[in-house]
């Protein structure tokens, strides 16, 4: 086959481009400029476009830099912002590999006549040929759990999946690595990337979002009672479950519980308070061959809100009644904007996956149990699934 | 040094038709410097025999350049390049005179940049990729102290109407500094014509057979002119270091060259160009080429290919052998909206489906036609594709 490699400059990419070599491929290297702002890490610069052609150069593979920024800024950068004024959280890594890895990057690899598009992500795809069908392959975590990337894999079209491989999925991240070093290749020991690529270590999360949206000072008060906590700089940067840095001085933790960016008011309360045993998104979208849309009713499953979260056990809910998960146990709130993904009773492959809404407080303290449907506040937006999220309010592409 | 071994290399090259990013060094270039990498090795501005031969050497290509020219040897100054050249030029003027400076829009950014950085002004061009005259005169006034207009565009090739500009400099900004980017024009037009007009030239040497590394700035006698750089008197005083006095040969061997064989090689090249034109117009429905209508430099064939993005046609034209450019590229190597275009008007759609072909002096008409055949088949191939 003819498989393009996104090459990021990182050595779980360069080891996806010589395992596609060692099994037979024809494989041509590419790595996309995202980002042409200040950021001084991550996948958008010019050190690492570097690292990525000096390791295509190693492999005696073609390498090519497409620039990317354009859509970069209008499918991730633009949405990242336009939320956090809303008052969700996204995950933009989650957007960048719906729009731009398996979107843009994916036509690009079409048009030049590519047979397949391949990644240096953890996460393992079931062929067709196993399947024995035309559906979708499953999405299942990597060999390593510890390293395992399908929670950000899982908001890909399923149909766009039956023409990617992961290669270094079946792969733990020392057997890369060694892989790497036996290579000689000089990303061998090249630190893992962070997220959200082009927020600079630098400047920050409130620095860059301050220059593209205008911030706005918040009262922070207390869940129930309605008493003024404090004060916090910027309503649009906090966040559902953060405990730091909002001006509360009462003695004892206070946890954000929701974040009402129009009224200019974030809810805070207990550690308890902060405790949910419902999630609930804007629709079920079934991932990889898993399930049908509106179907999921009842799907005992295994539950995972954030990149690295540990998996909480629950049952689906779906139609009429409201979409979300109830849980055996309770778990912190998530932060409306977060991708909730539903993976099987084994832990391995994922089924379906959400959005989180911001779920309503109700009066007292009865957080904890199944609090049903609730009001659907900023995020009402129709569900259409597998295209829209609700991260991506402002996108225009 | 690690060995490494390429994807593919020279010899997989169908047509090499990027001579406007730089040219093969010519092979009686390299026969002229390598005495000076070797034997000849002196540091020029030392007390003994072996400096005074590499001075000898470095003041005969001065006086070759100069020749070629029509100026004067000590209005000779070498550099690394064009772009130092250029960067001499403009800024070395506005740091002596605290002058206003002035540009056109489409200038390389070794100018533009300069002039921007002194707080100078961008004047515009039409959408024929010309100079706006009539603009340019209206921003010309006895306080500008450099004006900097290209003779043709790195990009598009487009000439531009340095007469009229020469013109309208003396009579309304009589003490402005008239700087020219000569680096596109030098392989193709009559330097000493050009020369006659301005103050300030800066010619490259890999555009023309000679290898990276080396260029000048000619500067009339009586310009003031403050280095850009510190730290010796070369150069009378206005580019300090050590010269590159292989280069230097190099340079003026290369020149020497171009005013003797340009006439028939811009004649030849210029018939390979319209033919490479021709067979891609009849084989690219709705192709636009730049500047068709206008004077260009013999070599340079600017087109929009409708419906297909440039980067993915680069990739393509790439694997099939042929070497060609899509304007400015980042230091990650990715292409940047090309400011030239955008200048002139042209829609950043536009601007993402342009490439430029440029052809040299030992392009063939084998590499001309294999090229366009390419060309014209990437283009089936990848607008069949669009959509899918």
């Amino acid at each position: 086959m003819r498989v393009m490699v996104a090459m990021s400059g990182g050595v779980d990419s360069a080891v996806a481009a010589d395992l596609l070599m060692r099994a037979g491929h024809e494989v041509v290297g590419v790595t996309m400029k995202l980002w042409g702002g200040s950021s001084d890490r991550g996948c958008c610069s010019v050190a690492d476009v570097d690292d990525a052609r000096m390791v295509a150069l190693r492999l005696g593979i073609p390498h090519h830099v497409l620039n990317m920024s354009d859509e970069f800024g209008s499918a991730v950068v633009d949405p990242y912002v336009q939320a956090h004024v809303a008052g969700r959280t996204p995950n933009p890594c989650m957007e960048c590999n719906r729009h731009i890895k398996f979107g843009a990057l994916m036509s690009r690899a079409d048009a030049l006549g590519f047979d397949a598009l391949a990644t240096g992500h953890h996460a393992r795809l079931d062929s067709h040929a196993r399947l024995g069908r035309e559906d979708p392959p499953r999405l299942r975590r990597g060999m390593d759990r510890s390293k395992d990337q399908s929670y950000v894999l899982a908001v890909v079209d399923p149909p766009v999946l039956g023409r990617v491989l992961l290669p270094v999925g079946d792969l733990t991240k020392e057997q890369v690595r060694a892989r790497a070093r036996e290579l000689g290749l000089r990303v061998a020991a090249k630190p893992d990337s962070q997220e959200v690529c082009f927020v600079s270590s630098r400047q920050g999360r409130a620095e860059f979002i301050g220059k593209r949206a205008p911030l706005h000072p918040a009262q922070v008060v207390e869940s129930g009672t309605g008493s003024v906590l404090g004060t916090v700089p910027s309503v649009e940067l906090v966040t559902v479950g953060q405990r730091h840095g909002l001006g509360a001085a009462v003695g004892r933790p206070v946890y954000a519980l929701e974040v009402d960016v129009e009224r200019r008011r974030v809810t805070a309360g207990s550690r308890e308070e902060m405790m949910t045993a419902y999630l609930e998104v804007d629709c079920w979208r079934p991932a990889g061959a898993g399930g049908r849309a509106g179907a999921l009713a009842g799907k005992q499953v295994l539950v995972q809100a954030s990149a690295h979260g540990r998996v909480t056990r629950g049952e689906i809910a779906e139609g009429e009644g409201g979409n979300g998960v109830a849980l055996a146990a309770p778990v912190r709130r998530v932060a409306p904007g977060q991708p909730v993904v539903c993976y099987d009773l084994s832990d391995d492959a994922v089924i379906a996956w959400g959005v989180a809404r911001s779920a309503a407080l109700r009066p007292g303290k009865e957080t904890v149990g199944h609090a049903g449907p609730v009001s659907a506040g900023a995020d009402e937006r129709p569900c259409r699934p597998g295209k829209e999220m609700s991260g991506s309010a402002g996108r225009n592409s | 040094m690690c060995s490494t071994t390429a994807g593919r290399d020279e010899s997989s090259v169908v047509a090499y038709l990027d001579h406007a990013a730089t040219t093969p060094t010519r092979p009686e270039v390299l026969e002229a410097m390598l005495p000076y990498l070797t034997a000849t090795f002196g540091n020029p501005s030392g007390a003994h025999a072996v400096s005074r031969r590499a001075w000898a050497a470095l003041e005969t290509a001065r006086e070759e350049v100069a020749r070629c020219v029509g100026a004067q040897p000590g209005e000779v100054i070498f550099t690394s390049g064009g772009t130092e050249a250029d960067n001499l030029a403009v800024r070395g003027v506005v740091e002596a005179t605290g002058a206003k400076a002035c540009c056109s829009a489409i200038e390389h950014p070794a100018v533009r940049e300069s002039v921007l950085a002194g707080g100078g002004l961008l004047l515009p061009v039409t959408g024929n990729g010309v100079l706006d005259c009539e603009s340019f005169a209206q921003a010309l006034d006895p306080a500008v102290g450099l004006v900097s207009v290209m003779v043709a565009n790195h990009e598009t090739g487009i000439v531009q109407p340095l007469a009229e500009v020469s013109a309208q400099v003396r009579s309304r900004a009589p003490n402005a500094v008239l700087h020219t980017d000569a680096v596109q024009a030098a392989p193709w037009m009559d330097l000493g014509d050009i020369w006659e007009l301005v103050d300030a030239m800066s010619v490259s040497g890999h555009k023309l057979g000679a290898p990276k590394g080396i260029g000048a700035l000619v500067v009339r006698e009586g310009v003031r002119l403050a280095p850009v750089m510190r730290g010796g008197p070369q150069e009378k005083e206005r580019r300090p270091g050590t010269q590159n006095v292989a280069g230097a040969i190099g340079l003026a061997e290369a020149m020497r060259l171009v005013a003797v064989e340009r006439e028939a090689v811009s004649r030849r090249v210029e018939e390979l160009r319209d033919m490479f034109s021709a067979l891609l117009g009849d084989g690219i429905p709705g192709l636009v080429e730049t500047g068709a209508c206008t004077e260009r430099l013999p070599g340079h064939c600017h087109v929009q290919i409708p419906g297909v993005e440039s980067e993915v046609m680069l990739i393509a034209l790439d694997e099939s052998g042929v070497c060609a450019s899509a304007g400015p590229a980042c230091a990650s190597g990715a292409l940047e909206p090309s400011t030239v275009l955008m200048a002139m008007g042209r829609s950043a759609l536009h601007a993402r489906q342009c490439l430029r072909f440029s052809m040299g002096y030992n392009t063939t008409e084998a590499e001309v036609t294999a090229a366009a055949e390419i060309v014209v088949e990437a283009f089936r191939r990848l607008a069949g594709r669009r959509g899918q």
